[in-house]
């Protein structure tokens, strides 16, 4: 989706689409630990979201989140990282950071993400406009990344931008600079307009216009039991994790039902 | 009208257990487990209540299809709220998330199910973050896990972020990106209530419809069916933007007139003009116009009048709108979202697209009109899931309700362009970047 990937609208004729592959390299196998090596927190966060699912694989997108913030954009080092944590091969993660929005697949530094939603109810009020103002106040600084995305789940502060995650509307022109200089501070992003402090319009029990009061933070001690992993028997934890090709097994209380 | 959901949302402190507790928080559930399994679910069964993320499906059946006896099923929340116009689940998980934690140990329970997983989108950063605030709080309270708040029951639960794909709303699709891969949806029959995350029997439900149940456990689901009207029972949260006052979600009991939500609840268009067309349940719905106001907003009479309540997201535009500005917005939106796996739904929204930039640029004729329409009844029902009708419908609508205008349109840019070199038109910049060069004939 970038000006360095040919597309055509009338064909797929991409410039080289006929080039025979590069026989005399070998696919890519599983990156060996010990030539590939791993930042450790990015190795703990990797084996964490693992240890959470019954499948490791069901940790691709936490594994590829985790990576990409470390390097900025899953670049091939980021992928093999991630690949040999996760004991697969980089084509199956590429697959993966391929399908989703949020996963940066063309080089770019460690950047501030700022998302502006151009879908309908934000472009009814003049969301393409924030984003032609948000890409200006940028003026081209590789570190904040502006670009147009699908409905963001927000059209009551339309138009509306997420600066790294933070939800912001509803935004004029004149934000744009406000927002850029904010990220470059490093303070909160347009505070006065952060989604997380606004009330819902439903909400008749207190007609006071005061700003919702921010959601409570809670820390929780150490050795509370866990919500991921608990809740099976010690024996179930410690069997070996069926992936999803692995056949059903039936316990004998509820056989298989005969094949007609 | 009674407030089930958002009853007092904005309570400080509302996201943390002690606040939910004195509100009486997690009673639902203890009075839950303390009836049979199937005793509980012929109460959701008698609140008759509907999914609440789009097809509308009913909830207790939806449990009641998963097959009986020992065996690994899973439970997932289905929180990638990423319908256009939608926004309602946001609020609910960032305000109140331990209702819908308490929601899901009741239909896990329901099920006898040990696994749980909430799917949320990735750029819900915030509410992901209170989410897993959350579920820490609770597991540490003994409301998750082992031995769920004393009653022998084990239930685990762990958060799952996506990372921006439309498609995952989807719930194959979902099951898919959950199982960590590219999110395309899979083929039907065996329905996920069957074999769905990994290979289980699995059950889907929306944010709204699992934080609904502690209400229904409450008060029982025969008292719950006397809200709103028949066939649509209970309130319904509905996310209203665009071309209004008061955009926001309101609770609203089903079956009310659409008008005293529009112009009640939300103010109307704050320009006093007359509404021109509304979208009765986010992008995918067939819009209504300013003549369908007195409908009532209920699944049956929304079905009636040839549309869908949807995910209950209602986007207005008024008299000053563009159709067409709006229709290069919704095919473009699914031009994008399209996962490519199914021919008809691949190639019909990338070609409606180009066909709308067409008309921008003009060198669209009123038979294009024709082709788009032709376009859409090919992709309709021809595809694994509806990702393609949900953009063939509104599109179909709008070629249908307002073709007068399209053909204007279609003249005016004709008239506006003519003489001009494709390249000149180009240039002009009525071509969407993103979809590359237009085509050239």
């Amino acid at each position: 989706m970038t000006a360095s990937v040919p597309r055509f609208a009338h064909g797929s004729r991409v410039p080289g689409w006929d080039d025979a592959v590069d026989l005399t390299k070998d696919p890519a196998t599983i990156p060996d630990p010990a030539t590939t090596p791993v930042p450790e927190q990015l190795r703990r966060d990797i084996e964490a979201a693992m240890a959470k699912y019954p499948d490791r694989r069901s940790a691709a997108i936490p594994a590829l989140h985790a990576a990409q913030a470390i390097h900025g954009w899953c670049s091939p080092e980021a992928i093999d990282q991630a690949a040999c944590v996760m004991q697969l091969t980089p084509a199956y993660l590429n697959a993966v950071a391929t399908f989703y929005d949020m996963f940066e697949t063309t080089p770019r530094p460690i950047h501030h993400d700022v998302y502006v939603c151009t879908n309908i109810s934000c472009s009814l009020l003049g969301g393409d406009e924030m984003l032609d103002a948000l890409i200006g106040a940028a003026g081209g600084d590789e570190s904040i990344h502006v670009r147009s995305f699908e409905c963001l789940g927000a059209c009551d502060i339309a138009p509306m931008a997420s600066i790294d995650g933070e939800f912001v509307g509803p935004l004029i022109e004149e934000d744009a600079a406000k927002i850029v200089q904010d990220i470059r501070a490093g303070r909160p992003v347009l505070e006065s307009k952060q989604l997380r402090f606004r009330r819902c319009v439903d909400d008749d029990s207190d007609p006071g216009q005061a700003p919702s009061a921010p959601p409570q933070e809670f820390v929780a001690p150490t050795d509370a039991p866990r919500a991921d992993t608990v809740g099976l028997s010690s024996a179930d934890r410690a069997e070996d994790r069926p992936g999803p090709s692995a056949a059903i097994e039936t316990t004998p209380e509820t056989p298989a039902e005969p094949e007609e | 009208m009674p407030k089930l959901l958002f009853d007092n949302i904005d309570e400080p402190g509302l996201n943390t257990l002690e606040v939910y507790r004195r509100r009486g928080g997690y009673e639902s559930l203890k009075q839950a487990l303390a009836m049979s399994r199937e005793d509980l679910l012929a109460s959701i069964m008698d609140s008759n209540i509907r999914g609440r993320g789009g097809a509308g499906f009913p909830a207790g059946r939806k449990i009641s299809f998963l097959p009986k006896g020992e065996m690994q099923k899973y439970l997932v929340c289905n929180a990638d709220e990423s319908e256009p116009g939608t926004f309602k689940d946001r609020e609910l998980m960032q305000k109140s998330p331990h209702m819908l934690i308490e929601g899901m140990m009741i239909a896990a329970y329901a099920g006898n199910i040990s696994k749980s997983f909430i799917f949320i989108r990735g750029e819900y950063q915030l509410q992901a973050d209170i989410l897993e605030a959350a579920i820490a709080e609770a597991a540490a309270a003994g409301l998750i896990g082992e031995n769920v708040a004393g009653s022998g029951v084990s239930i685990s639960l762990v958060l799952h972020r996506g990372a921006g794909a439309y498609i995952c709303g989807e719930e194959t699709g979902l099951l898919d990106a959950l199982e960590g891969k590219r999110g395309n949806p899979r083929l039907k029959p065996p329905f996920p209530a069957i074999e769905g995350l990994y290979n289980g029997p699995t059950l889907i439900n929306n944010v709204e419809t699992l934080a609904t149940l502690p209400a229904i456990v409450k008060m029982s689901g025969a008292e719950y069916a006397r809200l709103g009207v028949e066939n649509s029972t209970g309130t319904k949260l509905v996310s209203i933007s665009g071309d209004v006052k008061r955009p926001g979600n309101y609770e609203i009991e089903l079956g009310i007139p659409s008008r005293e939500i529009i112009y009640g609840l939300a103010g109307g268009p704050p320009s006093g003009k007359p509404v021109k067309f509304w979208f009765p349940g986010g992008s995918s719905s067939p819009v209504l116009t300013g003549d369908d106001l007195d409908l009532g907003y209920d699944f049956d009479t929304m079905a009636k009048a040839g549309t869908m309540l949807g995910s209950g997201a209602i986007i207005v535009a008024d008299e000053s709108r563009r159709v067409l500005d709006t229709m290069l917005k919704v095919a473009k939106f699914y031009a994008h979202e399209s996962c490519g796996k199914c021919v008809p739904c691949r190639e019909g929204t990338n070609w409606t697209h180009k066909m709308v930039q067409r008309i921008y640029t003009g060198q669209a004729t009123p038979m294009d009109l024709d082709i788009m329409a032709s376009v859409q009844t090919q992709i309709i029902g021809n595809c694994l899931c509806v990702l393609g009708d949900a953009m063939a419908m509104p599109i179909g609508s709008m070629v249908q309700k307002f073709r007068p205008e399209l053909e204007g349109e279609i003249e005016a840019a004709r008239q506006r362009n003519f003489g001009n070199e494709a390249d000149d038109v180009v240039a002009m910049g009525v071509a969407d970047e993103l979809a590359g060069p237009l085509p050239v004939h």
